[in-house]
């Protein structure tokens, strides 16, 4: 019991810093002290914990990122964060299709076009019904068929909940992306070609580079994660529209606001896409009830190429009539 | 009895001795279409999968289709050849050499399909470094490598007595390589009785384990579709309608073939109207399963109406109609009708319901695989406008025309090396017709 606690402890802590950036005191656990070498101005010190314990001051300029082989990284990769589970939740009532979640999300991963992890759906349940936006990222099902069907194991289920893809192990066999039920996953059909830094270790939780003929989605961003960081998509919607968490606090934070997980779910009626399905997924929707926004606002400020994509769609199409 | 046994030799032998012009014509024919799919993949590897017409949401489409249909062909040539020869058939002489050939010709093509789906070819290994038993392309895996193993046995011991046969021939006219292989092929093979027995015992197990291993095998081949949720898939019907579905395509070519053999190489006297008709009414019987099959399948989807069953059906109605027409319903009931009526049975007319017969299971095979990819849960939405629907490219065609290409090619270079109707099955099958007409004059 007394050892509960105090992981509970631990795991407030990890709301605190939560859309804070780090906090404090950064723990040197972490497998990269990301960008902590990059400004070297003299005089200023950052305290660290050793893995003794002990809290040590050391000046900025002398700490180099610790970089770990591919194979570690990809080992450390499998086992996840913790006393962890996360969890998202979309509230649908917010989303007008500004898509700086998708931006953000292809910037991040250095992602080519048309290859994106989140899909943003004009959704209309039916003809009567009223349509509204539907961000779709990937769900990270607690019984995930994707990962059941991987014939090599490139794709697993974290102890955390995350669902990752090694893509330096993916045979491209596109089995996952028939069995997912949700059109999470896409296809690398060409060369990427995305320019990475000098001295990159590939790690499957951030996914860099993207590899020609494998398979990607969403990964929860579990780098952030492990740094204690909101993932892109959540930082980077101006509605604030998805909201983050850890399942084992209960509670779920946008970056603005931080809300008790039961309660969001109880009084704002939160449901699963398609749970009828048996997947289980850990992402949550909020009924689009009381839009901030209307519907046709999504159409505005549109790249061209993205207006495109819905020319077609019967949703679109009724909206012309 | 001695002239006959000559005769059968050389008529059966056509290519061994010497290759005729037409030979060469035709090898180049196919090895120009292969070439043309040899210069699609080596596209396709430097270019990358965006050559094909798959994309996010149909990520399976031509090649696999091909796939399912090679490897259909080579379980039903199993399923035929072994039938065949477990219950004895007495007619079975001239047509069990083809099946068992295109058991290992097909199983040799099929799985080259899968390799040109496979985004990253060089990974294959990892098949076999790291696989995952829960994973049904594993069990695919395992289920292929037995085939090819009990397929390859199975065709070897049926071919023993005929090497040994050519390997007796002291005034054969072929390469002394070719002499040499026959040898060490017909593994000393003498004729002797305790090696006759041990021979035809290990035939009859193979039949027997062909038999079993073809049907688990498509049925994992099967499963690797029916354990997803997707609309049409996620059925408990597709394990034995997919073997049926096999045996129809197996026996559509089977029927084919006869035609053509006969043909080219003049076995008149061996492939009579006879084995077109008693071939004939296994494709009836199947076609009428296979029809038994599809209709129960779409009824059920069609009759119930959960949304993405309906969304499913009308697809295959609106847009595919014309593919849904052909493969469901001429293809069913050409062949049912041709063999119904006995002022129908002749050997065209045989040849031409194999024929469509052949062809609808390609078709049946492509609507299953396409319109469901296209009918996703989520609908297909915030995708390039050109990369929601598959149309084939043709990349996909000129290797699919390569399959076809090779599949001709391998039996043209296994009718230069062996027989193409098993000698030693026609020598028995003569010498029960002269004890049968001993035991008549008696």
């Amino acid at each position: 019991m007394k050892g509960k606690k105090k992981e509970n402890s631990s795991r407030r802590r990890f709301l605190r810093n939560i859309g804070l950036g780090l906090g404090s005191a950064a723990i040197i656990s972490t497998p990269a002290l990301a960008g902590a070498g990059d400004d070297s101005e003299s005089g200023e010190t950052l305290k660290l914990l050793t893995p003794e314990g002990k809290l040590v001051e050391v000046s900025k300029s002398v700490v180099r990122e610790a970089k770990k082989k591919t194979k570690e990284q990809i080992k450390i990769s499998y086992a996840g964060l913790p006393h962890r589970k996360f969890v998202m939740v979309i509230d649908l009532a917010k989303c007008k299709n500004a898509r700086k979640c998708v931006d953000a999300c292809q910037e991040g991963h250095m992602l080519p076009k048309d290859h994106e992890w989140i899909k943003l759906y004009l959704m209309q349940d039916s003809e009567q019904t009223a349509k509204y936006w539907f961000p779709k990222p990937c769900y990270h099902c607690d019984s995930p068929l994707c990962v059941s069907v991987c014939p090599v194991g490139a794709t697993y289920k974290r102890e955390d909940g995350i669902v990752l893809v090694d893509s330096k192990r993916c045979i491209g066999c596109k089995f996952c992306m028939t069995a997912c039920p949700y059109s999470a996953r896409v296809f690398h059909w060409k060369d990427p070609e995305a320019h990475v830094p000098d001295g990159h270790v590939y790690n499957p939780e951030l996914n860099i580079p993207p590899v020609e003929g494998t398979v990607g989605k969403c990964v929860f961003c579990a780098d952030k994660l492990r740094n204690n960081e909101l993932p892109r998509c959540v930082k980077a919607c101006p509605m604030g529209v998805i909201y983050f968490g850890d399942l084992t606090e209960d509670a779920v934070t946008n970056g603005v606001e931080t809300l008790r997980f039961s309660s969001l779910m109880v009084d704002r009626h939160g449901y699963r896409h398609m749970e009828e399905l048996g997947t289980m997924p850990t992402v949550y929707y909020l009924p689009p009830v009381g839009r901030t926004y209307p519907v046709e606002l999504g159409f505005e400020d549109l790249d061209p190429s993205i207006t495109d994509r819905y020319k077609d769609e019967p949703v679109t199409k009724s909206k012309k009539k | 009895m001695n002239a006959f046994r000559e005769n059968l030799f050389r008529d059966l032998t056509p290519e061994i001795e010497k290759t005729s012009r037409s030979w060469y014509f035709l090898f180049a024919g196919f090895l120009a279409i292969f070439l043309l799919g040899l210069y699609g993949l080596y596209h396709q590897i430097d270019k990358g999968h965006i050559v094909t017409g798959m994309r996010d949401n149909v990520v399976w489409g031509v090649y696999i289709v091909n796939f399912i249909f090679f490897m259909g062909l080579s379980y039903a040539g199993a399923l035929v050849s072994g039938a065949l020869h477990l219950f004895k058939t007495p007619w079975r002489a001239p047509v069990i050499r083809l099946a068992e050939l295109i058991t290992v010709i097909s199983l040799a093509i099929g799985p080259f399909f899968i390799f040109f789906c496979i985004g990253r070819l060089e990974r294959i290994p990892y098949l076999l470094i790291f696989p995952r038993i829960q994973s049904p392309i594993v069990w695919d895996v395992i289920a292929i490598l037995t085939d090819i193993f009990g397929c390859v046995i199975f065709l070897y011991v049926s071919f023993i007595e005929d090497f040994a046969k050519l390997r007796d021939r002291e005034d054969l006219q072929v390469a002394p390589w070719k002499k040499k292989m026959y040898k060490i092929l017909a593994m000393g093979y003498q004729g002797t009785e305790k090696q006759h027995r041990l021979l035809s015992f290990s035939r009859n197990v193979m039949a027997a384990m062909i038999i079993a291993i073809a049907i688990i095998v498509y049925s994992v081949l099967a499963w690797i579709f029916g354990v997803t949720l997707q609309p049409g898939w996620h059925s408990t019907i597709f394990g034995p309608y997919f073997v049926i579905a096999a045996i129809f395509s197996g026996v559509g070519l089977l029927i084919v073939l006869m035609a053509i053999f006969r043909k080219i190489y003049n076995l008149e006297k061996y492939i009579t109207l006879k084995h077109f008709v008693n071939m004939g009414i296994v494709l009836f019987v199947i076609a009428a399963f296979f029809g038994y099959f599809t209709f129960s399948d779409y009824l059920t989807k069609w009759y119930g109406s959960v949304k993405m069953d309906k969304i499913l059906i009308d697809k295959l109605f609106t847009e595919f109609r014309t593919y849904f027409i052909f493969a469901n319903y001429i293809g069913i009931l050409t062949p049912i009708i041709i063999i119904a009526i006995p002022r129908l049975r002749t050997i065209r007319n045989i040849t031409i319901a194999a024929l469509i017969a052949l062809l609808a299971l390609w078709v049946n095979r492509y609507i299953i695989i396409v319109p469901t990819l296209e009918t996703p849960f989520l609908p297909i939405q915030d995708i390039r406008h050109d990369w929601r629907f598959y149309s084939p490219t043709w990349v996909e065609w000129s290797l699919t025309a390569a399959g076809v290409a090779v599949f001709g090619m391998l039996f043209m270079i296994i009718s230069k090396l062996a027989p193409i109707i098993s000698i030693s099955e026609m020598e028995e099958a003569e010498e029960r017709e002269n004890l049968k007409l001993k035991e008549q004059v008696k």
